[in-house]
């Protein structure tokens, strides 16, 4: 193989691309070495099991992938910008929007999503980590060697160009040819492991560890909502694993599952993509929903206005988002019947939603409400994300989706709906609990630019779209018509004020940690309702010393009325932990080499990775690591540390 | 959370670490059926679109396939046998029943390695059609998962007759008697639904 089959050339933005990340990546490796933190970071990081240092690792990942993905999206919007544009070739398009729709999906939307309820949840209901660490530390690092699987492909090798949908036979060995493709199939299947592992792992946590008589119907709502988004995961992710094998296998072995040859059906992969790919939409969203719950309740200082209806709402919406998958392509000849049946239970979906919303809206009605960065970015989510919803059951309407099919209108929708729901609720999660992970808040005079700059600049960036597709202005286009100049300028226009936005945010973390108030009670926004704001902050990495032998709905508040807390000295026992161990991350580093390995298609090699993997995994069954105990002296010291009280 | 562990009951159940892994492998069980659910939805759809490849009927045969099957039924049972020594407390029965359910599992392997064998020879390939993709990667994942049950089920025979019966090593033969048994039920419908319809339609 040639060297410049390996490394792509030839174009002048990824050889820029290529010596940023030479340069970021020197300039770590320096930093590391000259400060003599590599020990530190293999002991505290690398090497962890703790769910809150996996959690905020998540969190870094996604926020870079956000980084990725937001770069892509203004690549394509300056493109777009004006008629006749230059910026980026037709083939070199292709590749971005694909990379941008994967990116933002599967590396940033949900592993930002895991990551809060990584932290959260076991706080939430109680629990010392998660059932199974070592499972957990897997999961972590699947993720990120798929996401970082995926994201050299555009420097090594090729960048997949067949859309984050990946439809045969586009996508397949005939018409995609080289490794760009197997990038896709092999960085979401790395991904998908961990996923996976998580899904059960979290289900597990919520179903055994609870607190003392915490009962199902008192968990928090976003426990609930992580509970069920649990359901979807088990559920939808075998289905991707199989569809992403399968196309693995024709693309380097030849079979003929999605191929034009040998009777393949190019259909079977639309509609295995789809069903999990409709469910993966509820598994952002539905955390998302959880997370504005919470916020609501939190700065409406009021309890969430009607719980039971809002969990059942999210079981009838998990329930429902298996049985509509089918309205992605309702234009491809699938028959009047089928699709009225797709038709009319895509529109269905929009009840529990509705209801969703109006318990929101009673939560807030009559209310004193504290406007917060967090409760700005909750409140600005109801409305827009009304406007994708509304929009969505008008592409449900079968008949009516022959008109607005692969246009704008769509592009509009989905980020309407994605944007307004899981990108606003990930913003509003991390300020929200963000003194829980680091001990101190974000600035909220720099969160309110922040807000305001993204805020608008999404509704100027996607509003317009839904004009330009009604005029019949295509998706995946990277030439626009000049009839279509003004309103595509305006919607790039909005998009750099996303990257403001964006940029602002990130700003906001370096400012807060140099210049921020650190934290001296564990309740940060005073009006906590829940367990997770009754630990000290930052978290002992036990979590809780002890807790109330009962605990309810709004556990907090009637600990506060009873004057309990989470440190009764008197209840002190010896806490089990488990070890730091560094195998979960050479395991997945193995597995990472076999997927290169693949991608390329050096079978022997893969095969060498894949048996690695398999002796790793034989190792770790011999490991009979009991883990340790933390001794009530320590846990004595640390809570006092915490909470600010004097030694004896 | 020592405090949490029980005295009496099966070995695997004392421990809370034991009861998390339980429950946690039913659900990924859970997770299994779902795969192989979307394998069995993907060979129906594919279900003769054979090409120029020999027909299903022209190759599958009943007196192997009916061997295989009893093959794997009675390694199910002598799979639970060794669950139920491993309950009464002895080491040398359960070590005794599990050596015999993986002579089964292999003998099984190599009646189904010598199937595939056969077929490559008669011309239907992973890529000779759809239907024969969907033929082989439905019963391969079945054989693979058989595989690696068995590499498992060696590991664990070690520990066992290393460490004896613990709450640690019990939970982990319960937990691949589980996996066992679950195969199992696949198979069940692999035969049926591939082998005995293959044949009559």
């Amino acid at each position: 193989m040639q060297l410049d089959e390996f490394f792509v050339t030839g174009e002048p933005l990824i050889y820029g691309g290529m010596v940023a990340i030479a340069l970021v990546t020197s300039a770590i490796l320096f930093i590391l070495t000259y400060f003599k933190k590599w020990n530190w970071l293999w002991r505290e990081w690398l090497t962890t099991v703790d769910h809150k240092k996996i959690g905020i690792m998540y969190i870094l990942s996604a926020l870079a992938m956000l980084f990725r993905g937001g770069m892509d999206a203004l690549m394509m919007r300056v493109q777009l910008a004006f008629p006749g544009m230059n910026f980026l070739n037709a083939q070199h398009y292709d590749e971005v929007f694909t990379t941008h729709g994967t990116v933002m999906i599967i590396f940033m939307a949900m592993p930002f999503l895991i990551g809060l309820m990584n932290i959260i949840v076991p706080l939430q209901i109680g629990a010392r980590d998660f059932a199974f660490p070592f499972v957990n530390a897997i999961s972590f690092w699947s993720f990120f060697f798929g996401a970082m699987l995926f994201n050299i492909s555009f420097v090594i090798g090729g960048s997949p160009d067949a859309g984050w949908t990946s439809y045969t036979p586009l996508a397949g060995a005939a018409m995609s040819p080289g490794p760009g493709q197997n990038f896709y199939l092999l960085g979401l299947q790395l991904a998908g492991i961990g996923t996976l592992a998580t899904g059960i792992n979290l289900m597990v946590t919520i179903l055994k560890m609870r607190a003392p008589s915490m009962k199902m119907f008192h968990m928090p709502i976003f426990t609930w909502s992580s509970f069920i988004t649990c359901f979807i995961i088990i559920f939808a992710f075998p289905i991707l694993t199989v569809a992403l094998a399968l196309m693995t296998i024709d693309r380097i072995f030849g079979s003929q599952f999605f191929t034009l040859t040998g009777e393949g059906l190019p259909m079977m992969w639309t509609n295995l993509f789809w069903m999990w790919g409709h469910p993966e939409v509820y598994i952002v969203i539905l955390p998302a929903f959880g997370i504005f719950s919470e916020i609501i309740a939190t700065f409406a200082k009021k309890r969430l206005f009607g719980y039971s209806a809002m969990v059942w709402s999210i079981v009838l919406i998990a329930g429902l988002s298996f049985l509509v998958w089918v309205h992605h392509f309702f234009t491809m000849g699938a028959g009047a019947f089928v699709n009225s049946v797709f038709s009319i239970s895509t529109m269905l979906i929009a009840v529990p939603t509705g209801v969703k919303i109006f318990n929101w809206l009673g939560t807030l009605y009559k209310s004193k409400i504290e406007f917060s960065v967090a409760m700005l970015w909750s409140l600005a989510f109801i409305p827009s994300f009304v406007i994708g919803g509304v929009t969505g059951v008008m592409l449900g309407m079968a008949a009516a989706d022959f008109q607005f099919h692969n246009s704008y209108f769509l592009v509009a929708h989905f980020h309407y709906v994605l944007i307004a729901g899981t990108v606003f609720a990930c913003f509003a999660g991390l300020v929200y609990w963000y003194p829980k992970m680091f001990g101190h808040k974000l600035n909220e005079r720099i969160g309110k630019w922040s807000f305001w700059f993204f805020l608008i600049g999404f509704h100027v960036c996607f509003f317009p779209q839904f004009f330009i597709g009604l005029d019949g202005m295509p998706r995946r286009i990277f030439y626009i018509a000049p009839e279509w100049f003004t309103l595509n300028f305006i919607s790039t226009i909005g998009a750099f004020g996303m990257g403001v936005g964006f940029a602002i945010f990130v700003y906001n973390i370096y400012y807060s940690f140099r210049y921020s108030e650190r934290e001296t009670t564990g309740d940060a926004w005073n009006n906590g309702r829940t367990l997770e704001w009754a630990t000290a902050a930052p978290v002992p990495h036990y979590n809780f010393a002890t807790l109330p032998d009962k605990v309810g709905y709004d556990a907090l508040l009637d600990m506060k009325e009873k004057g309990e807390t989470t440190f009764d000295e008197s209840k002190l026992e010896p806490i089990h932990m488990p070890n730091n161990t560094g195998k979960p991350i050479i395991m997945m580093g193995i597995l990472a080499f076999a997927s290169f390995a693949l991608v390329f298609e050096w079978v022997t090699l893969a095969a060498i990775g894949l048996i690695g993997t398999i002796i790793m995994m034989g190792i770790r069954s011999f490991d009979y690591d009991d883990g340790h105990y933390v001794s009530v002296d320590e846990i004595k010291r640390t809570e006092r540390a915490a909470r600010g009280l004097n030694d004896e | 959370m020592s405090e949490q562990d029980i005295k009496s009951g099966p070995l695997e159940y004392r421990t809370e670490n034991g009861r998390l892994a339980v429950l946690g492998f039913w659900i990924f069980l859970a997770a299994e059926i779902a795969l192989f659910s979307t394998l069995f939805a993907t060979y129906a759809v594919l279900y003769g679109r054979t090409a120029d490849a020999p027909l299903p009927g022209e190759l599958f045969e009943p007196t192997g396939t009916l061997i295989m099957t009893f093959i794997l039924l009675t390694s199910s049972f002598t799979c639970g046998i060794a669950i139920h020594e491993m309950r009464r407390g002895s080491k040398k029965g359960l070590i005794t029943w599990l050596i015999i359910t993986l002579v089964l599992g292999l003998s099984f392997l190599g009646f189904e390695i010598q199937e595939f064998i056969h077929y490559t020879h008669e011309g239907a390939t992973i890529q000779s059609s759809a239907y024969w993709s969907a033929f082989f990667v439905l019963a391969g994942t079945h054989g693979l998962h058989v595989t690696l049950g068995i590499g498992w089920a060696i590991l664990l025979l070690i520990q066992v007759m290393k460490r004896g019966l613990t709450p640690v090593t019990s939970r982990k033969v319960f937990i691949i008697g589980l996996y066992w048994h679950f195969l199992d039920v696949v198979w069940i419908f692999i035969f049926t639904g591939v082998y005995l319809l293959g044949m009559v339609m």
